[in-house]
């Protein structure tokens, strides 16, 4: 058997869910209606919970962003003052917010592009299910009870592959978004917990830096001290 | 015709093209059984842009059922196995 011919399989299943057990045929058509007009709340939810994770993902890179220019600055005042294994640790540490960084962009580029996607797919389902209402009442009013057997049966089963497909696709956003929840919820513990700030805002770092500096100035005052004595 | 892509709505295919589209699929078919994620992305990914390139994508005011359905590009390799034991793309 075919992998497409799997994947028909798996689709025929999850539309004879979405059409079991209705024993009047017309009714087959309000009912269906209904379902797809739950399934395009569904498909609205479904963007705006992408939407948010995206916003999430987005201000937790802002904020590593705001920690990478931070460790830079650092590293150029650490070798002002002359301390080279300061800078060092600055930029090492700003290495690592880096790779984290690009971590960051690849989730937030997938989560563009699935949100772009959910929202391709709720203009074609809005289409399909407004194209499917004109079609319902056309079949209720115009045709004998047996020739609208046959109408309802071709139109039922090919809303029902669409609410499928769209079905699918709004539960894998879901999953995706959840994992992707899961993650961002870790990266903010790391944040809260210290152990990337250590490398951002690190107090040693901040310390070692004022004490360089202060060193720094400290030699300055004594050499203009010693030139004044000279004089 | 009607081919349907998962996530990615449907299409209108010359029946002449279903010979590459069957080579295709036998590929994954046997990327999927011997375990080569690599090349089960490749033919996937070649799969999908192979009918986007040759079909044309069906007004979506038309209710079809599709001839053919193909899985959605971000399938991954475990899901495909997964769509191979029954337990379909997903629970439920």
């Amino acid at each position: 058997m075919g992998f497409l011919d799997r994947m028909s399989t798996v689709v025929q299943a999850k539309m004879n869910k979405i059409m079991d057990k209705i024993e009047d045929p017309r009714e087959t058509l309000d009912v269906s209606y209904e379902k797809q007009l739950q399934l395009l709340q569904n498909v609205k939810r479904g963007v705006a919970e992408v939407t948010t994770s995206k916003k999430r993902l987005e201000l937790q890179k802002a904020k590593l962003q705001m920690s990478l220019d931070k460790l830079d600055g650092q590293a150029k005042e650490a070798l002002q003052a002359g301390r080279e294994d300061l800078a060092r640790k600055a930029l090492e540490n700003k290495a690592s917010l880096q790779a984290q960084s690009a971590t960051l962009d690849q989730q937030i580029a997938d989560l563009q592009d699935q949100q772009q996607k959910l929202m391709d797919a709720e203009s074609r389902l809005a289409v399909k299910v407004e194209s499917f209402r004109t079609k319902k009442e056309t079949i209720k009013a115009q045709y004998s009870a047996a020739d609208a057997q046959v109408k309802i049966t071709e139109s039922v089963t090919g809303i029902s592959e669409e609410m499928a497909d769209v079905g699918m696709a709004v539960q894998r956003a879901e999953e995706k978004t959840e994992n992707m929840k899961a993650r961002s919820a870790a990266l903010d513990e790391l944040l809260l917990s210290g152990t990337l700030t250590d490398y951002s805002g690190s107090d040693d770092l901040d310390r070692e830096l004022a004490k360089a500096k202060a060193q720094s100035s400290v030699n300055d005052m004594l050499a203009k001290m010693k030139e004044e004595i000279k004089k | 015709m009607i081919v349907r892509i998962l996530g990615d709505g449907q299409f209108r295919l010359d029946d002449n093209l279903l010979d590459r589209v069957n080579k295709i699929d036998n590929k994954i078919v046997k990327h999927v059984s011997q375990g080569n994620k690599a090349e089960f992305a490749r033919d996937l990914a070649n799969l999908i842009s192979t009918v986007k390139e040759l079909a044309e994508p069906l007004d979506p005011v038309e209710i079809i059922p599709s001839d053919l359905i193909i899985p959605p590009s971000d399938l991954s390799f475990e899901e495909a196995k997964q769509v191979f034991c029954d337990e379909g793309l997903i629970k439920g």
